[in-house]
């Protein structure tokens, strides 16, 4: 193996978690929307997130791996697993072993989540959006290609698309059509101040 | 002959009890008078064996039920009877703390408590802690008193786990009612517990609480209420979550928690009231009480409240009666707790009981308004 | 005695999402409102495997197997 081949491997397989990260985020953010259509059931997308999750691991792997055992980057295991501690352009490395850690935390409790429980999968699930945003500022910072043409494409369109997505989980209603009447009717019997 | 209100207010000191008093209730054959009827010897005997010292007892004057005055009535009245039953309680089950779970807007009945604690002298009354039920119909159901007493919010919750097993701050919690715990202060001292507490409601000529021995027919209890000053056309028994029945049925029926008298409420329709406009009043009641945690009972509810004032109103396309009947048959069982068994129980009674009147409404031109 | 296993749904966590139905139509069906109605009673062998994947794949974990044990 030549050490450009790792290297392109290295940085090809960065992109591609990049893509599938994306299309991940935003598949999680359609379920909780109900998205629903003749041809697209609704078990299709959460199929779909939790497969294309566990890809985006496997080229996760790729890239962490190739990118210690080629001998020009000179990066130990440690670098890859202890965030800050390369030599090479340290923090945006750095960023990306965050990513890398939590997306792994992420994973693995949804593989338990029968043994964890709803409320504590929910809540480690919410890193997420740590994960993707620190995943595109470190492609951004420690990636090589950054300003080529391709990789600015695909950075821009995974920031759009995953950008749009944010928005409208933030800015639209609930799709739970009981949210409103639970929030009302729990009101009216929580606990109040003494009289 | 009543052994409760015409008890005295204090019965003097409290007999020692032991373990041993589970069997003597047992014997008694006491059931819960909340409105469920279940045994109360075996709800005593599951919180024992789990207790570790650590059982929690809620004595419960919530009286969700809105016609039902019995319990308050025994709160204002007989707050000491009721005082007993929890410590006694508290001792057979060697529980460390007793609440008292008294609805928000019954005043007087707060009040009598709180005095009567103060003029308490045994240890468990000094950490008797007082929490205002909300007052609407599902708070006092044992779960919501529960989920209110942890987590400061009234609504039911899933089953199991069960109160017995891990109730208020996980512990085994008994939630006993004010009037069953009366009847066991009575049982304690060896005196006879076995009446029973109706409230008579609707068009009776004296509505109102009364204290009837066992075995009273329903036409008994009626006639002590003073008669009926018209000719009724059917008797709604156990309130709410009853069941219409029609007047030559009822009246021969003797008065029994476990059959059908639930929380105790005796309902008269007069045949001058329109009886799908009732049934449809009560429907939008219970279809707004639902604390809106599930949607069959949430959607279930309201759309058989919506079809009932439809037909109510002669405004119905015809299929309305099919629809309740299906929708009916969907609902039951699938919520997380029984107000929606209880509100298809009391629909279902009102198909049948009024099926004349149903009919006749569902098929009503609208006539020109 | 048999080991029998049979679907649960947990009313309050439930809020219609209708994946379950999606996939196990033979024993769960939706009401007028989104919500499932389960076939009572054990699930048959044959479907044990697609009843597993409804249970894992439920957004919420509202669906659970309980196992009953038939008694002699």
């Amino acid at each position: 193996m030549t050490n450009s081949f790792l290297w392109y491997t290295t940085r090809g397989a960065g992109a591609v978690t990049l893509l599938l990260l994306s299309c991940v985020v935003v598949l999680g953010i359609l379920s909780t929307r109900r998205v629903q259509g003749r041809a697209w059931p609704r078990f299709l997308t959460n199929g779909l997130h939790r497969n294309l999750a566990l890809m985006t691991l496997v080229f996760l792997a790729l890239h962490v791996v190739t990118a210690v055992v080629d001998p020009f980057t000179n990066l130990g295991w440690a670098a890859a697993l202890i965030p800050f501690s390369s030599y090479y352009r340290t923090f945006w490395l750095g960023l990306g072993v965050i990513s890398f850690e939590l997306l792994l935390a992420i994973v693995l409790t949804s593989l338990v989540r029968g043994f964890l429980g709803h409320r504590a999968w929910r809540l480690i699930h919410w890193m997420t959006y740590a994960s993707w945003p620190v995943a595109v500022i470190h492609g951004l910072g420690a990636g090589t290609d950054t300003w080529s043409a391709w990789m600015l494409a695909i950075s821009a369109a995974c920031v759009a698309g995953v950008g749009v997505a944010i928005a409208v989980r933030v800015t639209a209603s609930s799709t739970d059509p009981l949210a409103v009447e639970r929030m009302i009717f729990r009101a009216a019997v929580g606990r109040r101040e003494a009289r | 002959m009543t052994r409760l209100l015409d008890s005295p207010p204090s019965l003097g000191a409290l007999p020692h009890v032991t373990a041993e008093f589970i069997s003597v209730i047992d014997r008694a054959a006491l059931v819960g008078r909340g409105g469920a009827a279940f045994p109360t010897a075996v709800k005593w005997r599951a919180v024992a064996q789990r207790s570790r010292g650590n059982a929690v007892v809620v004595v419960n004057g919530a009286e969700g039920e809105p016609k039902s005055l019995k319990d308050r009535l025994l709160m204002t009245t007989r707050p000491h009877l009721i005082l007993d039953g929890a410590v006694i309680a508290a001792r057979v089950l060697r529980a460390h703390r007793v609440i008292l779970y008294l609805g928000e807007r019954h005043d007087a009945a707060r009040a009598a408590m709180h005095n009567a604690l103060t003029q308490r002298s045994e240890p468990e009354c000094r950490v008797v802690s007082v929490a205002a039920a909300p007052a609407r119909y599902v708070a006092g159901a044992e779960g919501a008193a529960i989920h209110f007493l942890n987590a400061g919010v009234a609504t039911p919750t899933t089953i199991p786990p069960f109160a017995f097993e891990k109730g208020v701050s996980g512990a085994p919690t008994l939630v006993q009612n004010v009037e069953t715990l009366a009847r066991i202060a009575l049982i304690a001292r060896g005196m006879p517990a076995d009446s029973v507490l109706v409230t008579l409601a609707g068009g009776v000529a004296r509505p109102g609480v009364f204290e009837l021995p066992t075995g009273t027919t329903i036409g008994e209890a009626v006639r002590r209420a003073g008669g009926m000053p018209e000719t009724p056309r059917a008797i709604l028994v156990g309130g709410y979550f009853g069941s219409w029945m029609r007047p030559e049925e009822a009246m021969p029926l003797p008065l029994d928690h476990r059959a059908h008298l639930g929380c105790g409420v005796i309902g008269v329709l007069p045949s001058s009231r329109c009886p799908v406009c009732e049934t449809a009043g009560i429907m939008r009641y219970l279809a707004s009480e639902s604390s809106a945690q599930c949607g069959p009972c949430f959607f279930g509810l309201r759309a058989l409240a919506d079809a009932c004032t439809r037909i109510a109103e002669a405004a119905s396309d015809g299929h309305d009666i099919n629809r309740l009947q299906r929708w009916a048959a969907d609902v039951a069982g699938r919520g997380a707790c029984k107000h929606p068994d209880g509100a298809v129980k009391f629909l279902s009674s009102a198909l049948e009981v009024f099926a004349t009147e149903f009919a006749h409404h569902s098929h009503a031109m609208r006539l020109i308004a | 005695m048999k080991e029998r296993v049979s679907l649960v749904v947990d009313r309050i966590r439930c809020d219609g999402r209708g994946v379950c139905a999606e996939l196990l139509p033979e024993l769960i069906r939706l009401d007028d409102w989104g919500y499932p109605i389960l076939t009572p009673g054990p699930v048959p062998d044959q479907l044990l495997a697609l009843a597993r994947r409804a249970v894992d794949d439920c957004p919420v974990m509202a669906l659970a197997m309980r196992q009953s044990y038939r008694r002699q």
